[in-house]
């Protein structure tokens, strides 16, 4: 079905059933139970699980397939969400036309760093990217404020010309974004019991693309163009004495993931329609890299995984202060609860980003497949211990 | 005339910091061949030794000083530095004064320390795997580095003063037969310089006079051929990692006083000194010094008032422009060596 084999629709079922029953997954825990606050299940964050998932989805044909590490690719993130917003200002508060225009201007944008990037390869294609990107970064900051907004970012204002909407609401406001009528914020709230599950326009219209962007992935990675990309990993050398050019694949592989970003920015844009230059900063760029390998380069369920648990971490991980810390281990006589806690600290909370490190370190060292591959090593010793369960050490190997 | 003058010497300070950070990040690649992302958050442990020894200095007891009173009437309670005990108030006041350059002496073992232990328990795992494997692992330990950092000192800046002799400007045009402040250059800056100039030709000399440094070269030409030979090359390779995490390190202690020492200033270093290290050339150290001496100045010209309103916000982007324009005319950067990491 859909020229899919049968694994690979088995993998787009999941991925379609977990963005769509997203709602009641992410909000396990009844409102107002001590555990509530573990609850993702919140618009805000769900959108932020599905567009950066496009992301790591492009990034990934490019790093995962080619093994041309972008550092850099948060330039394509920004662009996208400018021509979304002069796409507000200008024309219409509709996000159709502001997505497609994102998408296009991204690939534009990718098409020229990319001819000039993928002239070298490695570690100076990397530094290359992250040249450009950091380009942008400081024009954006500062050059061309008029288009940007500067330090202050781009935002709607109630004089925008938007010729095919109006500038202002009825009551003097400024319109939201909206797809023919339907506004991007609205949510439709449902409650079970002490369970309340939302419903949002804007996330269903992100999930809407991330489950054709993981469908168009698939078809890519299973594709002869795919194929060619993965010969340019694994020997381009080989690949040219053959008598094919590897640059045009690279390339496309390259404005494929800006595509990607600039559809993700496009929609980031389009869920709360202002843009910054910081979306373009070197450190984004390193995020969406973590993002990728964390979850599992190369794979296709992997980057999607990365991104939501980078963000979840980062909103919900990072909410835990000392005092639920020691909430939680009350029950240890008082001097142990002390130095658990101080112990534990450091690691989340605030601190989040050091458990990060420390996590996508031994991911980099232990799993170069990434979370993906830990997960089916796991699955996989299982199935060879289960015949002779006599055997008592069940722990997984290193390496 | 003044100005180019000027903005000469804005240049060679700036430039003597990528071009330290770049000698270590040229060492580690020109020995080891990896590609270290964490070397600026090196750079940043060793600003953050000098907030440290900083700090040590200045703790302090609290005394009853009988001769004077606080707004209560009551007798005022005075900070005195358990380092007054030791050496006396005089000298225990210059000392804390002094703290930034003591902090050198306890940056240097510290840093080779660490560098020692990094390249021991991480980046010897690495040699083998592929250079997208050892900017994701260095990565990974440039945030953890970070994120300890900001556990024990918080995010904001701590600002580490420089010694009081060295506080104001030198007012450089006078000695060129310039208008009185025409050209004023600040003393520490100067200082700044100079050490860094004294660094790298230690590094130079090192490696050029010593045996051990001449043990050195020949591994980094022919890693075989000397391990042949019967030499350990893996040993010293490990102990030029230290030595260019001190580099870094010192570099950071001394930068302490010219920006406050921050958690991420690591990370805005690491990406220029990378742009330098690549324009130099790829395990060329004259060409990492070269390259970063050139840019710091490049950098100051633009930001020249005339060259902004000939050319809006080329200040910003010109080190990346002058880097993309190397790398894909002269791909080996200006001084590289043939053979090392072309493609």
């Amino acid at each position: 079905m859909l020229g899919l084999e049968k694994k690979d629709l088995r993998l787009l079922l999941i991925v379609i059933g977990l963005t769509l029953l997203a709602p009641f997954i992410l909000n396990p825990f009844p409102e107002g139970s001590e555990m509530a606050q573990f609850n993702a299940g919140y618009p805000d964050l769900m959108q932020r699980f599905v567009i950066f998932g496009i992301l790591a989805i492009g990034f990934n044909i490019l790093f995962g397939l080619t093994g041309y590490l972008s550092f850099g690719h948060a330039a394509f993130l920004g662009v996208g969400s400018y021509a979304a917003v002069w796409m507000f200002k200008l024309l219409s508060m509709n996000v159709l036309p502001a997505i497609i225009l994102s998408v296009i201007i991204a690939g534009i944008f990718s098409l020229l760093i990319g001819f000039v990037s993928l002239r070298r390869s490695g570690i100076y294609f990397s530094i290359l990217t992250l040249a450009f990107a950091q380009m942008s970064f400081a024009l954006a900051y500062s050059v061309l404020t008029p288009i940007t907004g500067g330090e202050t970012g781009l935002q709607l204002a109630l004089d925008d010309p938007r010729i095919f909407g109006a500038s202002q609401t009825a009551s003097g406001n400024i319109p939201v974004p909206a797809l023919f009528g339907l506004e991007m914020r609205s949510s439709y709230e449902m409650a079970i019991g002490s369970w309340l599950f939302t419903f949002n326009v804007g996330y269903y219209l992100s999930a809407l693309f991330l489950i054709l962007s993981f469908y168009l992935a698939i078809r890519i990675f299973r594709s002869p163009f795919g194929m060619m990309l993965r010969a340019i990993k694994s020997n381009q050398t080989r690949m040219s004495y053959t008598g094919l050019n590897p640059r045009p694949y690279t390339l496309a592989a390259f404005v494929i993931s800006g595509m990607y970003a600039g559809l993700a920015g496009g929609l980031l844009a389009s869920m709360d329609p202002l843009a910054g230059a910081e979306r373009m900063q070197w450190t984004a760029s390193g995020e969406i890299v973590l993002m990728t390998i964390l979850g599992g380069a190369g794979t296709l369920i992997g980057p999607v995984l990365g991104a939501g648990m980078i963000k979840y971490f980062e909103n919900i991980f990072s909410k835990i202060n000392e005092s639920i810390l020691h909430g939680w281990f009350a029950f240890l006589p008082d001097g142990l609860e002390n130095f658990v806690v101080a112990v534990i600290y450091p690691f989340i909370g605030k601190g989040w980003h050091l458990t990060l490190g420390i996590v996508f370190m031994l991911v980099v060292i232990f799993l170069p497949g990434g979370l993906v591959q830990g997960g089916q090593k796991i699955a996989s010793a299982f199935r060879r211990k289960k015949p002779e369960d006599a055997k008592p050490n069940a722990t997984e190997p290193a390496e | 005339m003044d100005q180019f003058i000027l903005q000469i010497l804005n240049g060679l300070d700036k430039g003597s910091a990528y071009a330290l950070i770049a000698l270590g990040l040229t060492l580690i690649f020109g020995t080891l061949g990896v590609v270290n992302f964490a070397h600026g958050a090196l750079f940043m442990l060793g600003a953050f030794v000098a907030v440290t020894v900083n700090k040590l200095l200045t703790i302090s007891k609290k005394v009853v000083d009988e001769t004077r009173t606080d707004f209560l009437g009551n007798p005022l309670q005075v900070d005195v530095p358990y380092i007054y005990d030791i050496f006396g108030q005089t000298a225990g006041n210059a000392i804390i004064d002094w703290s930034v350059p003591i902090a050198i002496l306890f940056a240097i073992p510290v840093m080779v320390a660490v560098g020692y232990v990094v390249e021991r328990g991480l980046i010897k795992h690495f040699y083998k795997r592929p250079h997208a494997d050892q900017i994701l692992v260095t990565f990974g330990l440039a945030i953890v580095i970070q994120e300890i950092i900001k556990y024990f000192y918080g995010a904001n800046p701590i600002p580490t003063p420089a010694p009081e002799t060295f506080v104001g400007a030198f007012d450089f045009g006078v000695i060129l037969g310039f208008e009185p402040n025409a050209i004023s250059y600040p003393y520490w800056r100067l200082v700044y310089f100079f050490f860094s100039v004294f660094i790298i030709g230690g590094v130079f000399a090192f490696l050029q006079f010593t045996t051990f440094g001449m043990v050195v070269r020949a591994g980094m030409a022919d890693r075989e051929t000397v391990g042949i030979l019967g030499i350990d090359i893996d040993k010293r390779f490990t102990i030029m990692f230290g030595i260019a995490a001190a580099v870094a390190g010192l570099a950071g202690v001394m930068y302490a006083p010219i920006n406050s020492p921050n958690y991420q200033m690591g990370m805005d270093f690491l990406v220029l000194s990378f742009v330098v290290v690549v324009v130099g050339g790829m395990g060329s150290l004259p060409g990492a010094v070269a390259a970063g001496f050139l840019l710091g100045i490049l950098e100051s010209f633009a930001s020249m008032s005339v060259v902004i309103d000939f050319l809006p916000g080329i200040n910003q982007i010109i080190i990346y422009l002058v880097a993309i324009i190397i790398l894909l005319t002269r791909p080996r950067g200006l001084m590289g060596r043939k053979g090392v990491m072309e493609e």
